[in-house]
């Protein structure tokens, strides 16, 4: 593994950044890129600990229907709702998207481009402070009369629009505000990255020299521009339906609510690559880096993802085949689905072939990118399935396409955010994480992860329906081998929880009294590993790095090192 | 307030910062102007009674704020040019007038408003009613914004400072303005 | 910290008086033409003239033209996704009935029924 090699041009003293600043200043209301990434961070790492609360919760009430739950009591079918819905809200908006955009996007594209900071300081700071305030909206909105909103992360009215169907006269507009308020927050953010990144490259460094985590985080952006508009459209129109009596929505008074499915799925569909790609991105880093070869076909890759993107807008409509649409646009939308599967294919096939030959290192963040693949894989062929407009008319709203997205979204938001973590944890806070603690914490992470969800796989064949409260009252359903499996995916879930508490310790042992981090600890040529670890506030000093080859030079046939850092001349 | 940093003052892609940002800025609006108005264009296709709806809607009053829109949005292009030459005080007397012509917009679609509702035209009276004001409130959200971002804009320009944001408001409201050149038919011309 | 927007600028300006002037004709046409009441003079008077001014007003003011070419494209990659949001969205929104199947049309309220009416109804 790699030792302390001191890198051309580091200076590991951070001398530079004791200005009198009041801690409140320094942490609280930073300009600073990294400051406001750790900021973002550890907001989705909290809001991640009560999603992942949540999970247990109801995942108690399906396994042992009626019990007690330790921490949460009884779980009322109107908690239970609740709990589902905010638990899909949460771990989407308030951790994916800040911990593998906003997180790592602020940390990493300034220091990966060579530059001192974003282009906008003080909107990046609005930014996640318009992120904050609507991450206390949606916990707030637990709390009011009538409990959180229940009606699914997806909000299709009519049983969103109206209070006497959801039951939730103010959380359901709390909900609304808040997701609206997190998107305003994120297009702030992606504007910001997006110019920065197009803008404030270091001299030298050509679209095709950019780290491909630095591409796909703005092609995430990207996207997340494009297809957020509608949706706030439709957020302000299911505003009014819900609070001042429109009927956008209502068909009984001449609205459609086949409409906001589209004007969410419009959305919903390119925010799952929204999420996808960063983690992409983080994972091509890490086995460059880790495997000491060169990404193989990085504009294949980069294309690939482009491509991705482009046709991710045009496959919406499969989440609602069965909610009554044009069948000639089901046809339609089966065709484009089935062909989205060709370039995310390619890109893994492009990270295996990159694998091949490789000199692998298995350390924790390498466990977490291979286990990323392997999982997403998983994730990915089963949504086949789920593509197919007929076979989607039985699996519709089973635990199929549960187990299936969760095969997606568990490599994208915890799996990509781990392994991101982990690799950049020296950069972030100057000390090595303990490798011992790593490995414990990510295999009691993965085997309980697909003893949760491979069950469910089983019981979504089974015909066992989503959003059902106590499966006893369908007898087809509550059959003791069903509730076996169900029993085991919720002790696994447990399990699994449980072994977070490794990493946190692992956190604060490694803060605490970590072996001191050299500059470029893995070995690895993009610039954030020129600048000390932790960087000082201006990242690099007084001269700004420039660069003078792509990132990803390892094992270069002319070269005695096995890496060749772009910001070296030659 | 603290310093520039470096990366804001790079060129790469082009075309300045603030300018690019003020781009995409753009770019995600079209994409919330235009899920509004698809959404409402094919209501409205599909639902024949809406032209008795929209029969009530004052043409009149609607091109009028077109007018006024243009000719502000005339005086934004005259002020960037004048902070292209350096005159930060004519650059800012010019945004001046053109913030003067957003207020004209706002107290026009006020007065037109009270006058509809007045006469039973509400938010939730019916759908086309749901779609007008949505829309037409949106737009106006912009237009108020724009006049404030402006008007502090201005006050800077008029003391020759950060005379490139004129440009950057400019090309915002001018967007302001399309938006409005369509939905001036949608919701007014087409009875 | 004074700075002259000095960048780029050596192109001839278009005449932003006449270019205003131009716009002004536009809307008038595009108010008296619908008033003939045919529908294809309608369509193109108040549709298609909107499309010429937004045009006009993205060239001359916005300066569209003189951008890197990239930033055009962006704006109409956004106009041709939401092109694509409303053909595949309209299908749905806009048909009543289909095999096996119809959407009851429901009538709405129409406010303006117990009131005099204001505006342009007024005039027919």
């Amino acid at each position: 593994m790699a030792e302390t090699i001191a890198t051309p041009g580091a200076h590991d003293d951070h001398g530079h950044e004791h200005h009198d600043e009041g801690w409140v200043k320094k942490y609280l209301f930073s300009t600073d890129h990294k400051i406001i990434a750790m900021q973002y961070m550890f907001t989705g790492m909290a809001m991640a600990v009560i999603g992942g609360f949540f999970a247990y919760a109801f995942r108690m009430q399906l396994a042992f229907p009626g019990m007690e739950v330790p921490l949460w009591g009884v779980v009322t079918s109107a908690e239970y709702n609740s709990l589902v819905t905010n638990h899909g809200t949460i771990m989407i908006f308030w951790v994916a998207m800040p911990v593998l955009i906003a997180a790592f996007g602020n940390y990493l594209i300034p220091l990966m481009c060579g530059v001192d900071d974003m282009v906008f300081p003080r909107l990046n700071r609005l930014s996640y402070q318009i992120f904050f305030v609507s991450a206390v909206v949606l916990i707030w909105s637990f709390f009011v009369e009538g409990g959180g909103f229940g009606g699914a992360w997806t909000a299709y009215p009519p049983l969103s629009a109206k209070a006497e169907y959801s039951l939730t006269p103010s959380g359901a507009s709390l909900w609304l505000i808040a997701v609206a308020l997190e998107f305003v927050a994120f297009l702030m953010g992606g504007i910001n990255f997006v110019t920065t990144a197009m803008n404030s490259r270091a001299k030298g460094m050509g679209i095709y020299d950019i780290p491909m985590v630095v591409w796909m985080i703005v092609i995430a952006s990207i996207l997340f521009m494009a297809s957020v508009g509608p949706l706030i459209a439709g957020a302000v129109m299911l505003f009014f339906d819900q609070q001042l009596g429109t009927a956008f929505f209502d068909p009984a008074q001449g609205g459609d609510p086949i409409l906001w499915q589209h004007l969410f799925w419009f959305f919903g569909h390119p925010e799952v690559y929204v999420v996808l790609l960063p983690a992409m991105g983080i994972v091509a880093d890490v086995i460059c880096v880790m495997g000491r070869k060169k990404l193989f076909a990085y504009r294949t890759v980069l294309f690939t993802a482009i491509g991705t993107g482009v046709l991710s807008f045009t496959v919406w409509a499969h989440h609602q085949f069965i909610a009554g649409i044009d069948p000639r646009m089901a046809h339609v939308f089966t065709i484009t689905t089935l062909l989205i599967s060709i370039p995310i294919a390619e890109m893994c096939f492009c990270y295996i072939a990159t694998l091949y030959g490789g000199s692998l290192t298995l350390n924790t963040p390498m466990l977490w990118a291979l286990s990323f693949i392997a999982t997403f894989l998983i994730g990915g062929v089963t949504g086949i399935f789920l593509g197919a407009s007929g076979a989607d008319i039985y699996f519709h709203d089973t635990y199929f396409v549960l187990a299936h997205f969760h095969y997606t979204f568990f490599p994208i938001a915890i799996i990509g955010t781990f392994a991101g973590f982990t690799f950049w944890f020296p950069k972030m806070f100057g000390r090595m994480m303990n490798e011992t603690l790593g490995k414990i914490h990510f295999w009691g992470t993965i085997i309980p992860f697909n003893l949760i969800f491979l069950p469910l796989f089983v019981l979504g064949a089974a015909g066992q329906h989503r959003r059902i409260y106590n499966y006893d009252n369908f007898p087809e359903l509550a059959l003791p081998w069903m509730q076996d499996l169900r029993i085991l995916a919720t002790l696994s879930l447990i399990v699994m929880l449980g072994f977070q508490l490794v990493f946190f310790y692992n956190c604060y042992v490694s803060l605490r009294r970590g072996k001191k981090a050299p500059a470029n600890p893995w070995n690895a040529n993009t610039l954030e590993w020129l600048a000390p670890s932790p960087p000082p506030h201006g990242n690099f000093g007084d001269k700004l790095p420039e660069v003078y080859r792509g990132p990803y030079e390892y094992n270069h046939p002319d070269r005695s090192e096995d890496f060749w850092p772009q910001h070296v001349p030659n | 307030m603290s310093a520039r940093p470096i990366a804001t003052t790079r060129e790469m892609a082009g075309i300045p910062t603030g300018r690019l940002a003020v781009w995409w800025v753009i770019a995600s609006e079209i994409v919330i102007f235009g899920g509004l108005l698809a959404s409402y264009i094919m209501h409205r296709l599909a639902n024949d009674a809406w032209s008795v709806q929209a029969a009530n809607t004052n043409t009149w009053i609607g091109a009028f704020n077109t007018f006024v829109l243009l000719t502000s949005s005339l005086f934004a292009v005259l002020a960037h040019k004048a902070a292209v030459e350096g005159n930060g005080k004519k650059a800012a007397r010019l945004l001046l007038y053109t913030a003067a012509g957003g207020t004209t917009f706002a107290l026009v679609k006020a007065y037109e408003w009270s006058v509809e509702i007045s006469h039973g035209y509400t938010l939730a009276s019916n759908t086309f009613w749901s779609f007008y004001y949505t829309a037409a409130g949106l737009h106006a959200l912009h237009v108020i914004a724009g006049v404030v971002i402006m008007l502090i804009i201005a006050r800077e320009a008029a003391r020759n400072l950060e005379l490139h944001r004129v440009e950057l408001i400019g090309i915002y409201w001018h967007f302001v303005d399309i938006v409005w050149i369509f939905l001036f038919p949608l919701l007014y011309i087409a009875k | 910290m004074a700075q002259a927007a000095t960048h780029e600028e050596h192109h001839d300006h278009p005449n932003y008086v006449r270019v205003w002037a131009i716009l002004l004709v536009l809307l008038v046409i595009s108010v008296l033409g619908p008033m003939l009441e045919i529908q294809v003079v309608t369509l193109i008077t108040a549709f298609g003239i909107a499309i010429v001014k937004a045009y006009m007003v993205a060239k001359n003011f916005m300066h569209l033209n003189i951008e890197p070419r990239y930033v055009a494209y962006l704006m109409g990659t956004m106009l041709i996704f939401m092109f694509l949001l409303f053909t595949a969205v309209a299908p749905d929104v806009m048909k009543y009935e289909g095999v096996n199947w119809t959407k009851e049309k429901v009538v709405q309220p129409d406010p303006g029924a117990a009131h005099a009416a204001h505006g342009d109804a007024e005039h027919h």
